[in-house]
Order: structure tokens, then C-alpha cells, then sequence
């Protein structure tokens, strides 16, 4: 199977283009998932090094290393665009949802080939243009959110945000278009066989995350425009002493900021179920279940924004219904990760890196998910809404699990995207340092939150030192375990060859059908499915 | 450390299972404490009925998460390739399927039930007996006491350096904000620049100081004392340092602080003595 593999691969060969060609013109989606996961790589070291830097400042009361609040303000904002936008999005959609959604559903390539080029250099221009925004003029301290009117004119003045702004409206462009690109390829380029209610689930999770792209990201793009001619033409959408409603703002950023948090969790969905019964050995447990409850997240993810605005002054009657529809979300999720307990139930589990990395999902997934719940309460944002209560919230739920969902994508596939293994005993304990690190960072806010701690702070009263400096000390754990991650990368470069398929019997999906690493062109002539299996 | 480590932990415990007996002190202070893990004491109905619910929360919350965490563990020992070389091929349960679903819906209208009934409770009051309006400014609040022939005042951070004893650092202010006790007060919030929030953990308040608008709330403090809170919206550079200073005195000394805050702020009172705007007697009235 090798040597057929290897022949059929180098029949490409005379094909493959010069560096600059193959590299920036591209059109490969393998080649393009490549440079997709680089840029997220180089973003996330920034970003990473932006939220160091705030621990290292909020690791003792009083002002130690960043005396310019402004500084703080933009360190706090960009470390929230970059990780969305730029680290966690591109290596999951963009990264493992180009290199495998082909491979997944036995297609040459992505629909849209020209396209996806696009799609990328537009995230890279976004990239360069948000960087410029927190160098040129006082940077944007307006946090992700960009509330007007603290993004106005009148209290940030000077381009930095309007840089923001214009960065925002690329990578949305880039977005919609890469969400195109995936629901053409997903509805269109099936191979025959493979239904709707056979794809893996990996795919499934693309499809309703650019569902959610494509529905979410206009709304953000308006809003980010009326913010733009509030700032520099004199329109005044959100100017209140012009007749604007500053809480429009917060309806529309919203009702793309919620659907956010999903497209950054869906895709994390799909790549933990694909490895839970992988090496669990087993079908995914309730498939269409598993699939459903993904796209019911993606509905209800539209009708529960303003849980993120309960004390904006709403009405009582208005934040009863959010409160209600946000609860709702608890049961599909809760589907979900029953339905992954069960998928390992019967199961025959090996513990090999990437399902560490998902069980360590799970287990975020599951504390940050019950505190959703408290939060979903109108009446206990009372006391919670802008804690640290909420800091740890999201970062449990949302980043550090679809973090950990991106390492685990990034180990099961890696093998298959490069042709190496990575060096498992040093990604065994990689994964146990980053694990131990991200909990003890974010479990002790919690507390600060009970303790009324608000977020966005450079500085606080001296009773939150304890908890604060706990945090600080998980931040240099996660630190000490990013940079074994860098080892780890360097050293797959020098690692044995991966087979077509490495992880056995479990691995069922297309991809490993394919040689290891998977040839410049795959699927030149479609693998027929039926009749066969599902591929779930 | 250690031990104060542990009457953190111990706290939490104590904290979950029982209502804090807060009422022998006859004046309070009310601020976070170092390692404190828990709610500040709850020093208003509303707030009392938050720290309950949220206690009723904790305690569902985890119970279902050593529920999944513990059957995780016991899936991932007793279901080990050692353990278990040959995999079923199980994939579908309905009866399970059913319970998975059936069962946190359950859970959640247990939980919907007394959370909306705080919701409502918090939001309004009929019955003021007196009003405060709080104006967010970069970086300071602005009190008026529209039922007190207008008195109003600024409210600043006292810098580090100019701390006197006793004095909390970034939550100390020049003119704390002085209210009565066991008293029902209406809270008008509104600002004049960005948005600012006006949030005292003890008293379970929370509302955004939106410009353009006027937001309603209220509370009922229920003891003599100083409570300590802090803006919780970010408006710009000074965030952190717009800390709220509450002293709560008792009615007559109320009365008394008063006449001497009208004389002592004399020259911010923009209206005339006969155009006070009686915004709680107005409503009584109705």
C-alpha cells in the first residue's frame, strides 16, 4: 500500500510548482490548511505573549511593569481579537477544516480552489492591519467588544481603532468567503455514497460552523461600517446626543458575538469526536444525535445574544426570555458530551496523545459548561456580569477547550499532514504540564470573581493578591508547556515516518486511505461509499 | 498563609450549606477578603435572595459535573484497551438517549422557577421612600439626591499616597455616597460619556450607566456601615480606579448628614429650593 502510495505521489511530483508559486499562489487546499495553521501559530505566539505579559502585571497588587493603562486597555483587547479571530478560527476552519474536509469526504480539492487563496492572504492582510492598530497612535483600548461610545471619536481618537476596524471588516471578508467555499464543497463534492447522514462528524461541524459564519459575520461587518462613518463621516448610529443608541452597538456586535463562541466550539466539536471513537475503537455513539444537536446549537446560538447585555437596563420581560432560550443551549450541549461518555462505553480506549487532549476537552468543557449556567441567570449576573467569574467561565468553555481540541486535532493529524510522528512521551508530558498550567490559571478566578473582582484591570484592591497570584503562577506553568509544544514541533521535523495509518483499526474515516503524508493531489479518482459503512 | 488558606476553603463549605449570620455586628464593612473563595456577606433582600439561588446553583453544578467528571474516570479505567481488548459495537440506545435529554430539561425549569422569581423581585421597587441618581464620568461618579432639594456631589478615588488608616487601597473615595439604612431606595443610573457600571457586590447591584438613558433599579441596605464596590464596565485609561464608597447611616443620622452635606455642597445645587424634583413622592402619591 506504501509503495502505491509513494509511486502514485511521485507521479505529482513534475506537477508541484516553484516555492514562490506553490506557496503564495496557491490553490492546493493542503498547501493553503498549511499556511492557514502557520499563521494561526505566529498569532497565537503574539497573543500568548500578550496575556503573559498581563498576568505577569496582575500577578502582585499595585503597578509593576505596565504603568500605561492605554497599554493594558490595548494588550486586553488585541489579546481577545487575535486569539478569536486570528489563532483559533484559522487553524480549525481554515487549518484542519481545509487539509481534511477534502480528504474526509473524497474530494480532489476544495470547491472554490482560487478562492481559499484569497480567503487566506485577506487573514493575513487582516493580521498585519490589527498589529499596526496597537502600534500606530494609542492603540484601540476598547476591548474586543469596541463599545461605543468609548470607540468614538471623542475617546479614542487617531486611526488606531479605525485600523481595528478595517481589520475586522478583512478577516470577515475572508471568513465569509472561506464560508462559501466550505458549504459548496460539503453539499457538492460528496463522494458517491457518502449522504448527508454519512459524513464524518468533523465535516458536519465545518458545514454548520460556515452556516454560522455566513449568517453571523454580515451583521458584525454593518456594524463595524456605522461605527466607521460614526468615526470619521459624522453619521451617528451610536451617538446618544445625536439621537444614536450606543446599545444598538451591543445588539449587533452581539448577535454576531454569540454565534462567535460556537464557531470557535463547533469546529473543537467535531475534531474530539473524530478522535473519542478513534481511539476508543468504536463508532461515534448516537450520530445523528451528535450531528443534530450541533446544528441546534447553531440555531439557538442566534436567539440568546443579549444574555451578554443582562445589566445594559433591559426590561424585566426581556431578560426573563434570554434567560430562558440561554438555558436552552444546555441540553443539546449536554448531548453531546453524554453522547462522547458513551461513545467510549464498550469502548477499547488507548490513551495516545490526541484523545488526552480530548478527554482534557471534555473535563474543560464540562467545568466551564456548568458555570454557563449560573451565568445564563439574569438575576445572578447581578453579582457576576464583568467578574473574573465570567473570565473564567469563557476561558474554560471557549478558549482553553477549543485550545486543547486544536492540540488534540494538531497530534492526530499531524502524522498525516507532515509524514512524521511527533515524539510521544514529550507530548505525554506536554500535555499533563498544560494541562495542570491552564487550571491552575484559570480555576482560581472563580474565586476572584465570588469575590467581586472585576475583569479588565490593570490594577486591584490588595484582597485579590491571593487568588491573583495563584493565576499568575498557572500562567508560567501553560507558558513552560507552550514552550515544550515548540520542542515538540521542531523534533517531529526529525521523527520516524508515519504510516497511511497510524492510529489502527478505529481510524476510519478517508484520510487515512491516503498516504502518510497525504500526496499534493488525493482523490483524483473517487472512492465509491456505497454500500459501504457509514463513516461515522 | 496556610491557615488562612484554610479558613478560605472552610468558609466556601460553611458558605454553601448555611445562610451567614450577619446581623449581630451593628455596623459593617463590606469588602472582599484576602483568599476569599465565596459571595461577600449578601447585605440586601435582593442580594440575600442571589447568594440562596447561587448557593442552590453551586451545589447542582457540582453535583453534575463529579457526576460526568467521575463517570469519565470510570469509563477511561474500566474500559482501558488492557481491560477491554475487543470494543463493542454499540451505537444507538433511545431509552438512554430519551433520559439524557429528558433530564437536564427537568433541571433546568427546577432551576428557571426561583431564578425568574429573583429576577423580578431585584428589578423594581413601588414603594421608594427616597431616590439616588449615579452619572458616570471618566473616572469619577457624580451622586444627586433629587429628593434632597437636589444635592449632588462628586465622588473620587483617593490616590495610593494620600491613604489615611484604615483607608482600603483603590476602593477608598473623597465623598463616599451616603444613603439610610432599612430604607427602600429607587437607584437612577445614567452617565455623561461612556459607559460606566455601577457595581456593589454586597447589595447585588449591578446597571450599566448608559448616556442617553436613564436605568432603574433599587435597594434596601439592611445594616449601618461602609460598603465597598467598583465600576464594572470598562470606560477607557482610569477604569480600575472609579471605585463606589457606600456609607450607610442610620435614618436620623441620615437626616443630620443631610442638613450638613446641603450646607457643605451648597454651590453644586442648581435648582431653586421650591423646584425640588420628588421623584419617590411623585410615585407614592400615584
Amino acid at each position: 500500500m506504501a509503495d502505491i502510495a509513494e509511486v502514485h505521489q511521485e507521479d505529482h511530483d513534475h506537477h508541484m510548482p516553484g516555492f514562490f508559486t506553490r506557496w503564495f499562489c496557491s490553490t492546493n487546499h493542503k498547501d493553503i490548511g498549511t499556511l492557514y495553521i502557520l499563521v494561526s501559530f505566529v498569532a497565537a505566539i503574539i497573543g500568548g505573549a500578550m496575556s503573559w505579559y498581563i498576568r505577569l502585571e496582575l500577578a502582585e497588587p499595585g503597578v509593576q511593569y505596565i504603568d500605561d493603562f492605554q497599554f493594558y486597555n490595548v494588550l486586553v483587547t488585541a489579546h481577545g481579537f487575535l486569539m478569536v479571530f486570528f489563532v483559533v478560527m484559522p487553524a480549525m476552519i481554515g487549518g484542519f477544516g481545509n487539509w481534511f474536509v477534502p480528504l474526509m469526504i473524497g474530494a480532489p480539492d476544495m470547491a472554490f480552489p482560487r478562492m481559499n487563496n484569497i480567503s487566506l492572504w485577506l487573514l493575513v492582510a487582516a493580521l498585519i492591519l490589527l498589529l499596526l492598530s496597537a502600534v500606530i497612535g494609542d492603540g484601540p483600548g476598547t476591548g474586543w467588544t469596541v463599545y461605543p461610545p468609548l470607540s468614538n471619536q471623542d475617546y479614542h481618537p487617531g486611526p488606531s481603532v479605525d485600523l481595528g476596524i478595517l481589520s475586522l471588516h478583512l478577516a470577515g471578508a475572508s471568513s465569509i468567503l472561506g464560508a462559501i467555499n466550505f458549504i459548496v464543497t460539503i453539499f457538492n463534492m460528496r463522494a458517491p455514497g457518502m449522504t448527508i447522514h454519512r459524513m464524518p462528524l468533523f465535516v458536519w461541524a465545518m458545514l454548520v460552523t460556515a452556516f454560522l459564519l455566513l449568517l453571523a459575520l454580515p451583521v458584525l461587518a454593518g456594524a463595524l461600517t456605522m461605527l466607521l462613518t460614526d468615526r470619521n463621516f459624522g453619521t451617528a448610529f451610536f451617538v446618544p446626543g445625536q439621537g444614536g443608541d450606543p446599545v444598538l452597538w451591543q445588539h449587533l456586535f452581539w448577535f454576531f458575538g454569540h454565534p462567535e463562541v460556537y464557531i470557535i466550539i463547533i469546529p473543537a466539536f467535531g475534531i474530539v469526536s473524530q478522535v473519542v471513537s478513534t481511539f476508543s475503537n468504536k463508532p461515534v455513539f448516537g450520530y445523528l444525535g451528535m450531528a443534530y444537536a450541533m446544528a441546534a446549537i447553531g440555531v439557538v446560538g442566534f436567539v440568546v445574544w443579549a444574555h451578554h447585555m443582562f445589566t445594559i437596563g433591559f426590561d424585566v420581560g426581556t431578560r426573563a426570555y434570554f434567560t430562558a432560550a440561554t438555558m436552552v443551549i444546555a441540553v443539546p450541549t449536554g448531548v453531546k458530551i453524554f453522547s462522547w461518555l458513551a461513545t467510549m462505553w464498550g469502548g477499547s480506549i488507548k490513551f495516545e496523545v490526541p484523545m488526552l487532549w480530548a478527554l482534557g476537552f471534555i473535563f474543560l468543557f464540562v467545568v466551564g459548561g456548568v458555570t454557563g449556567i449560573t451565568l445564563a441567570n439574569a438575576s445572578a449576573d447581578l453579582v457576576f456580569h464583568d467578574t473574573y467569574f465570567v473570565v473564567a467561565h469563557f476561558h474554560y468553555v471557549m478558549a482553553i477547550a477549543a485550545i486543547f481540541a486544536m492540540f488534540s486535532g494538531y497530534f492526530y493529524w499531524v502524522g498525516k499532514m507532515s509524514g512524521r510522528k511527533y515524539p510521544r512521551g514529550l507530548a505525554m508530558v506536554q500535555f499533563w504540564v498544560f494541562f495542570i498550567g491552564v487550571n491552575v490559571l484559570f480555576f482560581p478566578q472563580h474565586f476572584s470573581g465570588f469575590a467581586g473582582m472585576p475583569r479588565r484591570i490593570p490594577d486591584y484592591p490588595t484582597a485579590y493578591e491571593g487568588w491573583n497570584y495563584v493565576s499568575s503562577v498557572g500562567a508560567l506553568i501553560t507558558m513552560i508547556g507552550t514552550i515544550l509544544f515548540f520542542i515538540i514541533v521542531w523534533r517531529t521535523y526529525y521523527g520516524v515516518k508515519a504510516e497511511a495509518n497510524e492510529w489502527g483499526e478505529g481510524a476510519k474515516t478517508l484520510e487515512w486511505t491516503v498516504a502518510s503524508p497525504a500526496p499534493w493531489h488525493t482523490h483524483e479518482i473517487l472512492p465509491d461509499m456505497t454500500g459501504k459503512a457509514p463513516a461515522e | 498563609m496556610h491557615n488562612r488558606l484554610f479558613v478560605a476553603i472552610s468558609t466556601m463549605i460553611i458558605g454553601m450549606s448555611m445562610h451567614p449570620g450577619m446581623a449581630l455586628a451593628d455596623k459593617v464593612e463590606m469588602r472582599s477578603k484576602p483568599w476569599q473563595v465565596f459571595f461577600q456577606d449578601p447585605m440586601s433582600p435582593t442580594a440575600e435572595k442571589i447568594y440562596d439561588l447561587n448557593v442552590f446553583l453551586l451545589w447542582i453544578e457540582v453535583i453534575i459535573t463529579v457526576f460526568v467528571l467521575g463517570l469519565m474516570a470510570y469509563i477511561c479505567i474500566r474500559f482501558r484497551a488492557k481491560a477491554n481488548p475487543t470494543p463493542s459495537k454499540t451505537t444507538h440506545n433511545t431509552p438512554l438517549e430519551v433520559l439524557w435529554t429528558g433530564v437536564p430539561i427537568l433541571i433546568l425549569v427546577i432551576i428557571a422557577v426561583p431564578s425568574l422569581k429573583v429576577l423580578y423581585f431585584a428589578d423594581k421597587t413601588q414603594d421608594a421612600e427616597m431616590t439616588l441618581k449615579v452619572i458616570g464620568n471618566q473616572w469619577y461618579w457624580t451622586y444627586e439626591y433629587p429628593d434632597h432639594e437636589g444635592l449632588t456631589f462628586d465622588s473620587y478615588p483617593i490616590p495610593d499616597e494620600e491613604l489615611k488608616e484604615g483607608q482600603p487601597r483603590l476602593l477608598s473615595v473623597d465623598n463616599p455616597v451616603v444613603l439610610p439604612a432599612k430604607t427602600n431606595i429607587r437607584l437612577l443610573m445614567s452617565s455623561n460619556d461612556v459607559i460606566h457600571n455601577w457595581g456593589m457586590p454586597s447589595l447585588a447591584i449591578k446597571l450599566d450607566t448608559t448616556p442617553g438613558r436613564v436605568n432603574e433599579t433599587w435597594t434596601h441596605i439592611n445594616q449601618p456601615g461602609d460598603y465597598y464596590g467598583m465600576c464594572s464596565e470598562l470606560c477607557g485609561v482610569n477604569h480600575s480606579f472609579m471605585p463606589i464608597h457606600i456609607k450607610a447611616l442610620p435614618k436620623s443620622e441620615f437626616n443630620e448628614w443631610i442638613a450638613s452635606a446641603k450646607k457643605e455642597f451648597a454651590n453644586n445645587i442648581k435648582l431653586g429650593n421650591d423646584l425640588p424634583v420628588r421623584l419617590a413622592q411623585a410615585a407614592a402619591a400615584r
